[in-house]
């Protein structure tokens, strides 16, 4: 059932327009860089504590944020890729994430609860309950009127508080989609172990409609683009994590490489030299971002 | 003598901020068995609660992150612990942590003699946590300014109501002599007690002020509070809370800090509140109130 084709559209990246690959790459190219940065701060201990990386994970945010660019965001712990993606400054991130105050929270809330209003985006994080935010995503659709998308984990997907949110938004037809950013671990127990059920079963049972596929992130953006004008929906995908749960660290390879997929994808379609433009351009912003003699004047040591 | 209960009060006042103010309550089974004693309106705006502790408070959170500041019922205190966590969580920590805010207004009912988990006070846990609004109106005047103060600030609050209250109709002012033995600092359903208490009392002779203590935080150590304390030198703050970690000796604490005077509390035993007397455990009552007193006055 797992695997990095499942239910992938044929054809679909190629049927996709061009500046939308290419945009959804960029996005993919900002997270991946970013976060490398991320690493190398950790390294060089400006960054003392551990952080909660979106690598490997970045086509959802990519793909999701644009499909759905004006939603409203209930995001879970593992959120760098969400904010960057839906167009948040990477210097406030990087700030929160030392502790600044310049920070998007002033450097109060840090990697898992990172919170955004303003350019237009209304991104409000959770505080490390996993799924806490989806019954707040729910409320704000009720409380306003307006859509929202709200990200967890198939760890979340496990909390009561979630699936009776999802019920709820199921009985009053509220404009919530729910991605759920599958990557079969909660920690490092694999949901085999954990559970005997299956979340997109359990969506549609409460009468939404329901996809699961893996992250390709053109398929993701197709699917979004059919189901926003459904609301209620619930889309499970499944994804890699790169590193941890929280931190740094690695136990192998992950079971598929989706930042290398789309890069091979827009090679074979012949749009290798703007992909490899745009991932040179923002390696170097991310260079510059979290050069080492800056930090040392931003943390004045 | 007034005439409006505090019940009638709740009621106009939901009814005004459902009908005029675009506000919501949320709760379950509202509409059922006598519309929460009464308390809410029979009008649009009212959103039932499947039976979703935790993510009916969720819910209840998200929409005030959204400006429509929600009426969330909790009909038993003791489902606080359930429906804490987005409360406490979220609600309350937002403001310090990004600078928004989620005021939610949480009508937290609690009761007595109705066994181990519908009889429980809970404004206690509530006072522990930083980002809260917490206080306990028993008159229709003070729901009435709680509800004022809920609007002007931009804090989740927590209003810790008492059954015991519904059909009061009187104010309850402050009493304080001269020339008293003893001061009374009351919460909740204790004020009514205490009042019975002091008015036994003084028929032994033995005169106590009661100070009633509608805020619980912030707490503020007003001369209100500190004066008849200063001339009687010794008192006892009683509440309806379990007496270990409580309300009361929390305030008991920074009454005798700031005076230097004994100040005894008085709640309710580290036991279960079971269903059938003898082992309710009950709020103190009156006669309890005068057997401290006595005991603390060594008559």
């Amino acid at each position: 059932m797992r695997s990095k084709d499942l239910g992938v559209i044929k054809d679909i990246a190629k049927r996709t327009v061009k500046d939308t690959s290419l945009e959804m790459f960029r996005r993919m190219c900002l997270v991946r860089h970013f976060e490398q940065g991320v690493l190398n701060a950790g390294q060089d201990k400006f960054l003392t504590y551990q952080v909660y990386l979106s690598s490997g994970q970045e086509a959802i945010p990519a793909a999701v944020s644009l499909a759905i660019p004006n939603f409203m965001i209930f995001t879970q712990h593992r959120c760098h890729g969400t904010y960057l993606s839906y167009g948040g400054d990477p210097v406030k991130l990087r700030d929160e994430l030392l502790g600044l105050p310049s920070g998007t929270s002033g450097g109060r809330a840090g990697s898992n609860c990172i919170q955004c209003h303003e350019n237009g985006i209304n991104m409000f994080g959770h505080h490390g309950l996993i799924g806490e935010n989806v019954p707040l995503g729910v409320g704000a659709a009720l409380g306003s009127g307006n859509p929202v998308v709200c990200f967890f984990g198939d760890g979340a997907a496990e909390e009561d508080y979630v699936f009776a949110a999802m019920g709820f938004a199921a009985t009053h037809k509220l404009p919530v989609l729910f991605v759920c950013e599958d990557n079969n671990l909660s920690i490092l127990t694999p949901v085999e172990v954990r559970r005997s059920w299956n979340i997109s079963e359990i969506a549609r049972s409460f009468g939404m409609q329901t996809e699961d596929i893996s992250d390709d992130p053109w398929t993701i953006y197709a699917k979004i683009i059919e189901l926003k004008n459904k609301l209620p929906a619930f889309i499970n995908i499944r994804t890699c994590r790169q590193y941890w749960h929280v931190g740094s660290g690695v136990d192998g390879p992950p079971e598929w490489d989706r930042f290398s997929l789309v890069k091979e994808e827009l090679e074979s379609q012949g749009l290798e030299g703007k992909a490899e433009s745009i991932e040179k351009n923002i390696k170097e912003q991310m260079r510059t971002l979290w050069d080492p003699e800056q930090l040392l004047k931003l943390l004045k040591r | 003598m007034g005439s409006r209960t505090v019940a009638e009060t709740i009621k106009e006042i939901t009814k005004k901020h459902l009908t005029e103010n675009n506000g919501l309550l949320l709760g379950e089974s509202i509409s059922a068995v006598g519309w929460v004693n009464n308390t809410v309106p029979d009008v649009s705006g009212i959103v039932e609660l499947p039976m979703t502790d935790i993510a009916g408070a969720g819910i209840a959170v998200g929409i005030s992150l959204v400006g429509r500041r929600p009426i969330f019922v909790i009909r038993f205190q003791d489902f606080l612990i359930l429906n804490g966590s987005p409360l406490i969580f979220y609600a309350a920590k937002i403001k310090e942590l990004h600078g928004r805010s989620a005021p939610v207004f949480v009508r937290a009912i609690a009761s007595d003699g109705l066994g181990p988990v519908h009889s429980g006070v809970l404004h206690s846990v509530f006072m522990h946590f930083p980002g809260f609004r917490v206080c306990s109106p028993m008159t229709p005047k003070e729901y009435e300014a709680v509800w004022d103060d809920y609007m002007k600030h931009d804090d989740p609050f927590i209003c810790s109501e008492h059954r015991a209250s519904y059909q009061n109709t009187e104010e309850l002012p402050d009493i304080v002599y001269d020339n008293a033995d003893i001061t009374l600092y009351a919460v909740s359903l204790c004020r009514f007690e205490a009042v019975k208490a002091a008015s036994r009392l003084l028929e032994e002779g033995i005169k106590c002020n009661v100070v009633n203590l509608l805020w619980l935080k912030p707490f503020v150590l007003e001369q209100r509070l500190i004066k008849p304390l200063s001339q009687t030198k010794k008192g006892i703050v009683v509440d309806p809370c379990h007496e270990i970690s409580g309300a009361a000796r929390s305030i008991a604490y920074e009454l005798s800090q700031a005076t230097g005077h004994c100040v005894k509390a008085l709640g309710i035993l580290d036991k279960t509140k079971c269903l059938c007397a003898p082992l309710q455990n009950k709020s103190p009552d009156a006669q309890k109130i005068v057997s401290v007193v006595k005991e603390m006055l060594g008559n």
